[in-house]
Formats: C-alpha cells, sequence, structure tokens
C-alpha cells in the first residue's frame, strides 16, 4: 500500500515539474498570442482588450497558477489558432490516435511475443540474429523511413492496403479500422524490434534458470515448459517495457498521421506547433505525460501483482 | 603522492586488446564513411548542381544522367542527397556531443553529491524523459524559432537528461570503491574527485553513450526536419527532402522521396552497428535494452 502511494506520489511530481517545463516553453515564445489570434488588420486598442480578457498582462506565476488550476478541472483554455475549447479539440483527435494506438497495439503485441519466444528458444541461430538484429535497426530508423517504404510496398506494388488511414464519412469501424492498417501496421514495424528483443531477453533469463531445467529434467516437453514456465515468467518484466514503449509510440504518431494525413493527436500538436497554439501544445503535452506515467504506474503493480518476490522484497 | 593515486586507480585494459571486427561493422564505418566524405566534401563531387532548377526536366525517372531521378523542379536528386548529408551530420553530431557533455556533468555531480540535488534532478530528468523527445522539441522549437543552432540546443538538452542518468548510475557503482575514499581521505576537493579519479573510470560508458546518442540525434533530425521543425530549406536536407516528396509516391513517382529515405536509413543503422560495436569493446556486452 505505501508502494502505491509513493509510486502515484512521484507520478505526480512528475507531472508537476511536466507542467512547469511546457509552462515555461510556451512563455518564452516570442510574439503576442492576442495578435495571433486577431491577425494582422485587428486594432491595437483591440488586441490590448484581448490581452487583458486572457489575462496575458498579470504576472508568469499567477497565470501558471491559474492554468494549473483550469487544467486540473479539464478546462485548457480556448485555442488561439482554432478558437474553440482546446478540451474539445484534444478530445476529438485525442479519440482517433487511440484508436489508431489500439490497433497498433493489437498487432504488435502478440507478435513481438511470439517472435522473441521463438527467438529466445533458437538462441544464437541465424533467425535469432535476423530477428534481433533487424528489428533493433527498424527501432533507430525514423517511422516516415519505414512508412514510405511499406507505402511504396503495400499500397502501391502490392496494393493490399489503402493509402490513407480516413475511411470515407460515415464508415463503419472495421471498415475504420482496415483503412488504419497500413499506418499501424508501420507503427508496430518501428516498435516491434524493441518489444521482441527485451522479451527475448527475459525468456532467455528464465531458460537459464534451474526451475527450467529441472522442468525439463523431468520430462516435460519443451512445449510444455514453454507454456507452463517460461511464457509466464517472462511476461512479468516485459510488460513493464511494453507499457513505457505504448508512451513512445505517442512521438511516433506525430510522424505516422502526418505522412497518413490522418487527423489525431499528433498532426493537431504539429499544427499547433506551426502556428504557436501554446494552450494546444500544453494541453498535449500534458496529456501525453499522464498517459505514460499512468502506464508506468499500471506496469509497476502489475509487474508487483504478477511477482509476489518484488512486494516481499520490499517489505 | 602520485603513486598513490596510481596504485589506487584499477586500470582498465580495455583497449589494450585487440578486438575481433565483424564484417558488419566494416560495413557500416564504409557507409558513414562515405558520408562523412559526403558531408565535408559534397559539392565537389556531385554531377550537377543540387540547386539549379530545370522546369523542363522535373520529375525523370533515373537513369544514366540522373541516377536518382529528378524532383518536381527538375532538381538532380543524387547531388542533392549527397550535398544534403552535411546538414543532418553536422547537426546529429554537435547535438549529441554537447548533450553528451553536459549529461556527463550532469550526472557526475547527481551521483556524487547525491541529496537533494540528486532528487531534483531526477525528477526533472523522468519529467524531461516521459513524453516522446519529438513532442518536446516541437514546442521548445516553436518557443526559440527554427535554425541549426536551435535544433542542436533543444536536442542537447533532451540528451543532456538522458546521458545524466545513466552517468549517474555509473557513478553510484564507483563512488563506494576504495579508490574515491581513498582520495576522499587525503582531502580532495569534490571537483578533483569527480574529474581525476571518477570521470576517467567511467570514461569508456560515456565514449560509448555518445555513439549511442549519434544514433538518436540522427533520428531526431530527420524526424524533425521531416515535420518543418529540424533543418530549414532551401538546404537539400534528407527529411525535408522526404517531406517535400512524399505526397508525390501516390501519383508513381517513386524515386523522389525513396532515396533520400534509403539515405536516412543507410547513415542511421551504420551508426547503430558502430554504437554497439563500440559498446560490446568497452563492456564486453551488447547494447543494453
Amino acid at each position: 500500500m505505501l508502494f502505491v502511494v509513493s509510486r502515484v506520489g512521484s507520478g505526480v511530481v512528475t507531472l508537476l515539474l511536466l507542467s512547469m517545463i511546457a509552462f515555461v516553453g510556451a512563455e518564452i515564445l516570442p510574439g503576442n498570442p492576442a495578435r495571433a489570434i486577431l491577425g494582422m488588420d485587428a486594432s491595437e486598442d483591440a488586441v490590448a482588450a484581448l490581452t487583458v480578457q486572457l489575462g496575458l498582462d498579470r504576472p508568469p506565476l499567477e497565470r501558471y497558477f491559474e492554468w494549473l488550476i483550469n487544467a486540473l478541472q479539464g478546462d485548457f483554455g480556448i485555442s488561439y489558432a482554432q478558437r474553440a475549447p482546446v478540451a474539445e479539440l484534444i478530445a476529438t483527435s485525442g479519440g482517433r490516435s487511440l484508436l489508431l494506438g489500439l490497433v497498433t497495439l493489437g498487432i504488435i503485441v502478440p507478435f513481438s511475443i511470439l517472435t522473441g519466444l521463438w527467438a529466445a528458444q533458437r538462441e544464437g541461430s541465424l533467425g535469432d540474429r535476423i530477428i534481433t538484429f533487424g528489428g533493433m535497426s527498424l527501432m533507430v530508423v525514423p517511422g516516415f523511413v519505414v512508412a514510405i517504404v511499406l507505402i511504396l510496398l503495400l499500397g502501391m506494388a502490392f496494393p493490399v492496403f489503402p493509402i490513407t488511414a480516413m475511411p470515407p464519412p460515415g464508415a463503419s469501424l472495421f471498415t475504420q479500422i482496415y483503412y488504419l492498417l497500413l499506418p499501424a501496421l508501420v507503427l508496430s514495424t518501428t516498435l516491434f524490434g524493441y518489444l521482441a528483443r527485451v522479451v527475448r531477453a527475459n525468456a532467455l533469463d528464465v531458460y537459464r534458470s534451474e526451475y527450467v531445467r529441472t522442468a525439463a529434467l523431468k520430462g516435460l516437453s519443451p512445449r510444455a515448459v514453454m507454456r507452463r514456465h517460461v511464457f509466464k515468467n517472462a511476461m512479468a518484466p516485459s510488460m513493464i517495457v511494453i507499457a513505457t514503449q505504448v508512451g513512445y509510440l505517442l512521438g511516433g504518431l506525430v510522424i505516422i498521421e502526418k505522412i497518413f494525413n490522418y487527423p489525431g493527436l499528433g498532426v493537431l500538436m504539429l499544427r499547433a506547433a506551426e502556428y504557436n497554439d501554446m494552450p494546444v501544445l500544453e494541453a498535449g503535452i500534458m496529456l501525453i505525460g499522464v498517459v505514460y506515467v499512468a502506464l508506468t504506474l499500471c506496469a509497476d503493480l502489475l509487474q508487483r501483482a504478477m511477482d509476489p518476490r518484488l512486494s516481499r522484497a520490499a517489505s | 603522492m602520485s603513486m598513490t593515486v596510481q596504485n589506487s586507480t584499477p586500470t582498465r585494459s580495455v583497449l589494450t586488446k585487440v578486438p575481433r571486427v565483424s564484417p558488419g561493422f566494416v560495413i557500416a564505418c564504409a557507409v558513414f564513411g562515405f558520408w562523412v566524405v559526403a558531408a565535408l566534401f559534397g559539392m565537389l563531387l556531385v554531377p550537377h548542381d543540387p540547386f539549379e532548377v530545370q522546369l523542363n526536366r522535373s520529375l525523370l525517372p533515373p537513369d544514366f544522367t540522373h541516377v536518382f531521378g529528378t524532383d518536381n523542379l527538375g532538381r538532380d536528386i543524387f547531388s542533392r542527397v549527397i550535398v544534403g548529408s552535411r546538414d543532418i551530420l553536422s547537426v546529429a553530431f554537435f547535438a549529441a556531443l554537447i548533450g553528451t557533455l553536459l549529461g556527463t556533468v550532469v550526472g557526475l555531480s547527481m551521483g556524487y553529491f547525491r541529496g537533494i540535488l540528486d532528487n531534483v534532478l531526477s525528477r526533472i530528468a523522468e519529467a524531461v524523459i516521459s513524453v516522446p523527445g519529438v513532442i518536446i522539441a516541437l514546442l521548445l522549437i516553436a518557443a526559440v524559432g527554427r535554425s541549426n543552432v536551435a535544433l542542436i540546443g533543444v536536442i542537447a538538452f533532451e540528451f543532456m537528461w538522458v546521458v545524466a542518468r545513466t552517468v549517474r548510475a555509473a557513478v553510484l557503482q564507483e563512488a563506494a570503491k576504495d579508490y574515491v575514499l581513498a582520495a576522499q581521505v587525503r582531502g580532495d576537493g569534490a571537483l578533483n574527485v569527480m574529474l581525476r579519479e571518477l570521470l576517467p573510470n567511467i570514461f569508456p560508458i560515456v565514449v560509448v553513450e555518445f555513439t549511442v546518442r549519434m544514433t538518436f540525434a540522427v533520428f531526431a533530425v530527420a524526424n524533425l526536419s521531416f515535420l518543418g521543425f529540424g533543418v530549414q530549406p532551401p538546404a537539400p536536407d534528407w527529411g525535408l527532402l522526404v517531406a517535400e516528396s512524399y505526397g508525390l509516391l501516390v501519383a508513381g513517382f517513386w524515386w523522389t522521396a525513396l532515396f533520400p529515405t534509403l539515405a536516412i536509413a543507410s547513415l542511421v543503422i551504420s551508426i547503430y552497428i558502430i554504437a554497439n560495436e563500440a559498446n560490446r569493446w568497452l563492456s564486453g556486452a551488447s547494447l543494453p535494452d
């Protein structure tokens, strides 16, 4: 219990610091937001009036706390560029990104676990080396590189998938997912190697343990050893890595959404950065931070639930 | 006194053993070397002027005059790719270098002084790392303006925290050892202990971290340029080349985006192989997960 409290506490501290970084970033931005909203033709008086209305004439510290308190209530202010409540914009585009993220996870989690375990069973073989090295190479290559190769391969040379991510309006969920398969495949490709490698490393640890040797010596088939011992014990430590990588999925989203022209959170933040739309950027960064902190927290707790040794060691 | 220092400092023979060189490493060095030469002497090597617009020769597929074809303004893509290596390599190099240097200083102080300083800096590091680098970079570059210097600064800032965490962990392992204790007992100041005793012993880790950062710096520059927040036009940067031309893929002009794409892949993978090999030599293990 103490562990849960202290983990939640440190997550809150992390998010507070992140909000300060986001606020300072927005604060050093040159130019007057009121002028940006009203455009070049607006009169000086109108700009001055809006500056007061937005509260931009007050000291930064005061505005930070006001922003923070409003943000905690779900009010992230008004977008400078789109003149709509930031929370609404974030919710609409975030929903689209969530769908893309879920389709990606649906592909990558089973696939990387299976290949990771497969490679661990054949440690040192050619197949193992191809997976380990190839997977890591795909991770360091930028997402748009993978996207272009896959668009050329699966969208044009062998047109299996549509190459735009947005289905015609009114499409069913099934059609939406079909349109998202290619972008999700690109995201999966960039993350796959890393996750498969983590699963492989954890499975190898288990393979080298004495209880697996005992299980093999008492005559359990390799398949049963894998199912009953390796799979279960390798999953717990792999969980936490998969959870943290989901956070990084959000970084890849910006690139993939741009290339597939998919109006999700990534594209929203990219447009916000282009138009110096700081309320949207700040809110987006905080949302991603919350997702990351929450996921790592869940992974930590889940890992403890799956591996009682951890909580016993702590107490 | 100097005798004591030598005796109390464990010598690492990391560089005295001649490592076995894998063929993959040789190829990676050749590819990386090729791009370094291209970055340094690009304009002298190219067959065409990479900036010359010839509208009557636009979007020609690859042939013997234009081996990578031409773009929508009739510019030679091969020449643009060769010359385009300069920005990404120099920005990535300086970003990785500055990030590693600052991160080493911060990490040394965190690991050596511990306490409140360590606590506060660790939390900041965690906050920065909790959001994907490209998103923090969008915010900061939007704030300070788009230029190569801003790009170097922002990437170095992000890397600093990652490097600091690695260095801190290494310092914590070393700090309990006798030679550090000996130096403290004989009255060496904190700065002396950090720079003369600790730094030489964690130096291999710093070198490996630099090579790894170099990989991710290329990754970051390419991504940000593609998004329009990295190297700015008219530079023929690879990420920019892809951003300008990927829309033409659908129309069947595959060469405009494919060749800069492959250039990025070759550079980043070659640096990654070199980083991995450097790590194997210096620590006897492959890269940590």
